[in-house]
């Protein structure tokens, strides 16, 4: 049998640093391109991951994405240590914020991220700690089996 | 392999290998191999970056011959907007149309008054289309090739329409037929281009077969002839391009033309590889429209130009003022004419391997590479930095010897009576146990 390849990456993210603010998603995106994986595949995993690191940007004070690539899917995770979530449901809602004002004259906060992210996963799970942080694990199937 | 037409070339007798142009290549297509720069056909995008910056002169734009005129019964000339901005502001647009009919054409067609009708198409598509949002435009062949190797991910935010060029060719070739009675084959039509992308786009069109143009002469080259007529020539022809389609020249002009409420006009590759990489990432899909030209400032910028860019900025308002605004009549051109006959296929650099399995390997092989190489970026290997070194190496293009950093480091640490270490990475290995 022959070993399974599999390539993971893990990128610092800080919390607060708008200027960065998707540089993570960028290098990302990079990795995974040069991996040859599809173009749709690539978009969907940029997209969610790119929310995650704006959560964590906006949200939290300190964290992290990871990601494992293997033949049959990618899974992202956005680790962070922050604040955590209250009401998990009511955070996946559309529209739904806490965004303070002077996040949402950015741009950002329109409550619209998580519900993204899910929409671009196949799959989604998070794990929160009030006071402590949250983790957000996604997974992302390959529409066509690589070699 | 598919081969592409450049029109950006190198001429290796004056190359000196200096690494100056390695570093402005968005595309990171430019290697320095055994002291001479390489230009790889599939990641140049015809930019001209590296004309610019080539302090020998060693990098050219290939242009048509005016001889490519021979044999031609009629010879169309179809102006850019730019064109007009090389002449004092005193000099009116309708007398350098007559010029042009001395310099060996027998009609002109202002590729400025073709791009009325391509503006109101855009508007259209926008307006109908469901996205993906912002829909891109096609005016700079430039960026269309960018979004082919770097992002092709929005190729289908491109607008599947010709650029004004292209419908200009069309048009032009109509009306000729319409006066003349000749045939198609008897017209030559012959672009004033202000950059080489422009040639590219005539002798290899993206989207389309064959494109409709026979040749482009550089508006540097055809300027001091035409300027030497307007002596000659007291002749005004009508100017049909109008204050909005002269402004097309310039950054933002287009945007102006299409008239939509939520665009953003963009110049400069820099800026524009920004953009696109926020664009990949989903954030901003409210925006329904994206004007991007490559040359700073817009065509006015271009490195086939004469004129300052920005002097040919304050002219461009000054000669608008001038000039009738001129509505074109969409009902001349069938909007089949306007679409992109060809599906712009994806051009992508960056995969390491077709092989996943070989794809992870050489990317951790890169990983592995980046700990031992300078991380100065400095070029001298004849890569453009040290991550693209690490990227050659893997795919087999380079050594790590290369890199003379990590090689003197080597010799100095490893093998003080200077024996070249035949190969840096074992070396490194065994120090690190
Ligand atoms: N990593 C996190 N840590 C703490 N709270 C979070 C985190 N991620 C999301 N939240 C909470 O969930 C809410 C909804 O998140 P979501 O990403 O959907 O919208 P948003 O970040 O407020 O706005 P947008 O993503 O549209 O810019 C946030 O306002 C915040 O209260
Ligand atoms: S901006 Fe205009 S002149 Fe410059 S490359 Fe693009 S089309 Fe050519
Ligand atoms: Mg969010």
């Amino acid at each position: 049998m022959t070993e399974q390849a599999v390539l993971e990456v893990n990128f610092p993210v800080k919390g607060g640093d708008f200027a960065q603010a998707g540089d993570v998603s960028t290098k990302l995106k990079r990795v995974l391109q040069q991996l040859g994986l599809e173009t749709s595949l690539v978009r969907r995993i940029v997209i969610a991951a790119c929310e995650a690191e704006l959560n964590i940007v906006i949200h939290a004070y300190s964290g992290s994405l990871k990601a494992r690539v293997s033949p049959d899917k990618v899974e992202v995770w956005a680790e962070d240590e922050g604040p955590g979530i209250a009401d998990v449901e009511l955070a996946m809602q559309e529209g739904y914020t806490t965004a303070p004002d002077h996040v949402r004259a950015l741009g950002f906060g329109a409550g619209l991220g998580l519900p993204n992210i899910k929409k671009n996963s196949d799959f989604m799970e998070i794990e929160t700690t009030l006071g402590k942080g949250t983790t957000l694990y996604l997974r992302f199937d390959h529409e066509q089996q690589v070699r | 392999m598919t081969t592409y037409f450049h029109s950006v070339r190198l001429d290796e007798s004056k190359c000196r290998g200096c690494t100056n142009c390695i570093k402005t290549c968005p595309t990171e297509a430019i290697r320095v191999r055994d002291g001479i720069a390489v230009i790889d056909s599939n990641r140049c995008i015809d930019c001209g970056q590296c004309i610019k910056v080539c302090p020998n002169r060693a990098k050219s734009a290939f242009t048509d011959e005016r001889s490519a005129m021979d044999g031609f019964r009629y010879r169309v000339a179809l102006p850019a907007p730019s064109f007009f901005a090389q002449f004092r502001s005193d000099i009116e647009p309708g007398r350098v149309i007559a010029a042009l009919r001395h310099a060996g054409f027998t009609h002109v067609y202002e590729v400025g008054y073709a791009a009325r009708a391509v503006a109101r198409a855009i508007a259209s598509y926008v307006e109908s289309s469901e996205g993906p949002f912002p829909i891109i435009s096609t005016s700079c062949p430039v960026v269309v090739r960018l979004i082919q190797v770097r992002f092709p991910d929005l190729l289908k935010n491109v607008v599947p329409l010709e650029a004004p060029m292209e419908v200009a060719a069309y048009l032009a070739r109509a009306e000729v037929m319409a006066e003349t009675g000749c045939s198609d084959e008897e017209i030559g039509v012959f672009f004033l281009t202000p950059c080489p992308a422009k040639v590219t786009a005539v002798h290899q069109p993206v989207g389309q077969n064959k494109s409709r143009v026979n040749g482009a002469f550089s508006i540097a080259d055809i300027y001091p002839e035409v300027f030497h007529l307007l002596e000659k020539v007291d002749e005004v022809d009508p100017v049909r391009s109008g204050p909005v389609g002269l402004n097309w020249a310039r950054a933002g002009g287009e945007s102006e033309d299409v008239n939509l409420d939520e665009y953003l006009a963009i110049d400069g590759l820099d800026n524009i590889i920004a953009l696109f990489e926020e664009v990949e990432l989903g954030r901003l899909r409210n925006l329904k429209f994206i004007e991007a030209q490559s040359c700073p400032g817009g065509c006015v910028g271009g490195i086939l130009t004469v004129e300052n860019p920005f002097i040919a900025k304050v002219r461009l308002g000054r000669l608008a003022r001038t000039l009738p605004d001129v509505e074109f009549d969409m009902s001349s051109l069938p909007a089949e004419e306007l679409r992109i006959r060809q599906d712009l296929s994806p051009r992508p650099i960056l995969s390491l391997d077709d092989d996943f399995s070989e794809a992870v390997r050489k990317m951790s092989e890169i990983d592995r590479l980046m700990e031992l190489l300078p991380m100065l970026d400095c070029g001298a290997c004849g890569a453009p930095n040290c991550r693209a070194l690490a990227e050659d190496i893997v795919r087999g293009q380079a050594q790590l010897k290369d890199c003379i950093v990590t090689l003197r480091q080597q010799s100095q640490e490893d093998h003080p009576s200077g024996n070249e270490p035949e190969d840096s990475v074992t070396l490194k290995e065994e120090k690190k146990r």
